[in-house]
């Protein structure tokens, strides 16, 4: 079998180590990958359950299944609440809990609280509680979580349409372009704004109605570019070959010209992933956005905005998307210009070949 | 002797420590032309930009240069700035994107003129007209406020030297300075330098792949292989009697030889008043639409099973349209008939089906194969499309024999176009194309990218293949060597209209039309040894 390495052309090992060269990014990569990776991990992270407990020689895994209060000697049949001191006293004498680094979830509102909410840091809540009482630090995380699944999701939504209805324009070309072109910016002229604002009256807009409203607007941004790509590619000599084979125009948009159309596109993508951030976090701000109680880094915002008095609410908010989206736009940078030639130190240039115009 | 005007002693160019070219010794004195010739990648260009210090800044040069006695490899920047376009000249290969194409003749000349001379306004002007004049450019006064893309080809590349004279340089480079124009330009533009270089008595250094060009238009000649010289010498003591191995096998890397005989009567393809237009852009919103384009005008073949139709023309006169046409890869009018089936009132699937029919080779081994398949992939996409029936181990044998057939090795399959070198990616082209058992193979321009010594070898492969498989050929190409080894039939096209058509041999021998002459000339095709 071929080795990795030679799987790749040289340009893509070139590139490769364009951005790895620049340290920025390649820094920033591995720092948004891990706090990711970590923030895929929030319900171990930040609970308001035990993660595990052993109670009178039995196992319980709270995480996953719901126990009545009963189950551990309690009056109610209800969902335990573990933070409630007689629980808590239960557990100490007749077993043992692990608990998540953070003891509150994004909604725990802490009921043994002991200074008016929002209360500033403490060993308790390190970066304090809102004006409800959540664990701000729990927040954060959730609301990371949710921020970056949204824009992961919306980004690949708009790639998959933005590069379907691009193709299509750029590899047929003429009238088809011509049409799609103008229906393109039609649409693009609709007010996104306007319309979430109205949505946002008649329907409660969740995870998924946003998601879907924005998708119909956000691949409106690669269509240019793949357009572009497509265009060029169609008249490749290898494009070309495909069609005097026979193959069907499916085939030959799918095999031959998008993969190399990818690298243009793939440049867009962290823009693209900044800007579904941008405008999620401004629709919670504004209030328009996710559902109340949702973890949201917007609604954190707007908190700190209408708490003046309580500054750890805003500078949390403002650092936390101030640093996300750098790290976001410093990996943008790096791969942008790790395929820009002109960034790539010159090679040799390839040795003069005979060629006839 | 007198002092010469360039020396180099042990020149060496290496990018990133990877040497590129190794201890390069040469001389050249005023009012001569010295000659380095090779294949691609030998390191000609590279050693002749690397004496003017114009490679990257990867690229590490060593070794004492001396130009009229200042040793070049001790100038600052400035001065090189200095020295760069106005003792020493460049004159490159791409006349497309050699001039800048947002500004105007006139101007680019000026700026030379005005850097070095301190020429400007009417005086800069006034010289760059004379410099037109030089070159032979008609109409000066026009063309000094024309722009690059109203010039064809020839015209750009005099602009060119009329810039790389316009300061009176005592060195002029050539690098590959006629390899993109066609073969009757290419011969004015040679005798210009080498009439300009005995005007102003330059040395001139030519670059060329040209054994040909060289041959008549050099004094000496030094030729390159890897990096390294293997021969230095006057041109006619190198051509007759070359010392070291690998010039004597480039001086025999003319392609030889003559395709076998036909013995099928019945034509396989019939091609009927073939016609290709494209529409002119409108002039304006309200102006009449202007009469479309012949790219080709009425034209009819056929092609008989196992015979070669060479179709030989320069750049522009529609030959490549007419295959793409007969591919029906372009919109056409006229009649197609590939054995019963009427190509021409096919489309969509039932086309699609014929399509394995007549394949297509193309002109660009590097541009021709997909970056990113693996070569068994590339080979075997039009079979899998084709006969969706075949099994895998099926697949995998008739890629594996068809990568035999064109002198591959199967380990190969597994691995990607770049591995490979021009030579082989066309053999990799050749067998995607016979893969699916075509009866026609257009071949458009097949070796015009390849060194002659591959090129050589790809004619005997087009050859054997067409023998075993009784193929027909429509061999497009400019290069009447590569035709005359491998057509029984030649039609000459100019401005998409058949000029002449005959038997090769007999329209090589006793041309009839004008251009036919003028072609054949300009190739200064060796003697056919019978």
């Amino acid at each position: 079998m071929t080795t990795l390495s030679s799987r790749f052309s040289p340009i893509t090992r070139r590139r490769f180590a364009a951005f790895k060269s620049n340290r920025r990014a390649w820094v920033s990569l591995w720092v948004f990958g891990v706090v990711f990776l970590l923030s895929l991990f929030a319900e171990l992270i930040a609970n308001d359950k035990p993660i595990i407990m052993q109670y009178d020689g039995q196992w319980y895994v709270p995480l996953l299944v719901d126990y009545p209060e009963t189950e551990f000697d309690g009056f109610l049949p209800t969902r335990t609440d573990y933070l409630d001191p007689f629980v808590q006293q239960q557990i100490e004498e007749n077993g043992w809990a692990l608990w998540p680094l953070i003891p509150f979830s994004y909604q725990t509102l802490d009921m043994q609280m002991k200074r008016p909410s929002p209360a500033p840091p403490d060993g308790r809540h390190w970066l304090g509680t809102d004006d409800q009482g959540r664990d701000v630090l729990a927040r954060v995380i959730y609301g990371f979580r949710l921020s970056v699944a949204f824009a992961l999701v919306l980004t690949a939504g708009s790639l998959v349409m933005g590069v379907f209805v691009g193709g299509v324009q750029g590899y047929f070309g003429g009238k088809v372009d011509l049409v799609g072109q103008r229906i393109t910016e039609i649409w693009s002229g609709l007010p996104v704004l306007f319309l979430l604002i109205i949505l946002a009256s008649f329907v409660q807009p969740g995870f998924w109605w946003l998601l879907g409203i924005m998708l119909l607007f956000s691949w409106l941004g690669l269509v240019d570019i793949v357009r572009a790509e497509f265009l060029r590619a169609r008249n490749l000599e290898y494009v070309r070959a495909a069609k005097a084979m026979g193959l069907p125009s499916r085939l030959i948009m799918w095999r031959h010209v998008l993969p190399n159309a990818m690298v243009a596109t793939l440049t867009f993508i962290p823009f693209l992933f900044t800007g579904a951030i941008g405008t999620l976090t401004a629709l919670d701000f504004l209030g328009f956005g996710l559902p109340p109680g949702a973890p949201s880094l917007g609604e954190l915002a707007a908190q700190g905005k209408n708490n003046l008095h309580a500054p750890w609410l805003g500078i949390t908010a403002f650092m936390t998307l101030a640093t996300m989206l750098s790290l976001l736009v410093f990996i943008g940078e790096g791969l942008r210009d790790a395929f820009d030639p002109r960034h790539v130190q010159q090679r040799p240039s390839p040795a003069k070949e005979p060629r006839h115009a | 002797m007198p002092e010469p005007l360039l020396r180099v002693d042990n020149l060496s160019v290496a990018f990133d420590g990877n040497p590129v070219v190794e201890s390069l010794s040469l001389e050249l004195h005023a009012g001569e032309t010295l000659a380095i010739v090779g294949e691609s990648g030998s390191g000609k260009s590279v050693s002749a930009l690397g004496l003017v210090n114009l490679l990257p800044a990867n690229a590490q040069v060593s070794g004492e240069r001396r130009l009229n006695g200042t040793l070049l490899s001790s100038l600052s920047k400035a001065e090189w700035n200095g020295v760069r376009g106005n003792t020493v000249g460049v004159v490159f290969q791409e006349p497309m994107t050699s001039l800048n194409p947002l500004h105007r003749i006139g101007k680019q000349i000026g700026e030379s003129l005005r850097l070095h001379q301190g020429l400007r306004g009417k005086e800069a002007r006034a010289r760059a007209k004379a410099l037109l004049e030089q070159v032979k450019l008609p109409r000066s006064d026009e063309l000094l406020d024309a722009w690059p893309h109203q010039l064809s080809g020839g015209q750009r590349q005099r602009v060119m030297i009329a810039m790389a004279i316009a300061n009176n340089p005592s060195l002029l480079i050539a690098d590959e300075p006629t390899t993109a124009l066609d073969v009757t330009v290419q011969q004015d533009i040679l005798s210009l330098l080498k009439e300009l270089r005995d005007q102003h008595g330059m040395g001139l250094l030519l670059i060329s792949h040209d054994l040909n060009l060289v041959r008549r238009h050099a004094d000496r000649v030094c030729v390159m292989y890897q990096g390294q010289i293997q021969e230095t010498g006057p041109v006619e003591q190198v051509f007759r009697q070359p010392q070291s191995g690998y010039t004597q096998s480039l001086l025999a890397a003319e392609p030889e030889g003559r395709p076998a005989t036909v013995t099928a009567k019945s034509p396989l393809l019939t091609v009927q008043q073939l016609r290709v237009s494209f529409k002119r852009p409108k002039p304006g919103l309200f102006k009449r639409q202007p009469p479309a384009f012949e790219a080709v005008k009425a034209t009819d073949l056929t092609i008989a099973p196992g015979e070669t139709l060479g179709i030989v023309g320069e750049s522009g006169s529609g030959k490549t349209t007419l295959a793409s046409a007969i591919m029906r890869l372009v919109t056409s009018q006229g009649d197609i008939t590939l054995g019963e089936a009427h190509l021409s009132k096919l489309s969509g699937d039932d086309l699609r089906r014929q399509r394995h029919r007549l394949q297509m080779v193309f002109q660009d081994p590097y541009g021709a194969l997909s970056p990113r398949m693996p070569v068994f992939d590339i080979v075997s996409e039009g079979l899998r499309f084709h006969y969706p029936r075949l099994s895998d181990t099926e697949i995998t044998q008739r890629v594996h024999q068809t990568l035999n057939e064109v002198d591959l090795p199967e380990s190969c399959a597994a691995r990607y176009p770049h591995e490979f070198s021009g030579g082989q990616r066309q053999r990799i082209a050749v067998a995607r194309a016979i893969i699916l058992e075509p009866e026609l193979l257009v071949l458009d321009e097949p070796t015009s990218a390849l060194d002659r010594t591959v090129q050589k070898q790809l004619v005997t492969l087009l050859r054997e293949l067409q023998a075993r498989r009784q193929l027909s050929y429509l061999f497009i190409s400019h290069d009447l060597a590569v035709v005359r080894a491998m057509a029984h039939r030649i039609m000459v096209l100019k401005d998409g209209d058949v000029v002449e058509q005959g038997a090769c041999l007999d329209v090589l021998a006793s041309p009839q039309h004008p251009y036919t002459k003028a072609l054949i000339t300009a190739a200064d095709l060796s003697e056919l040894p019978r």
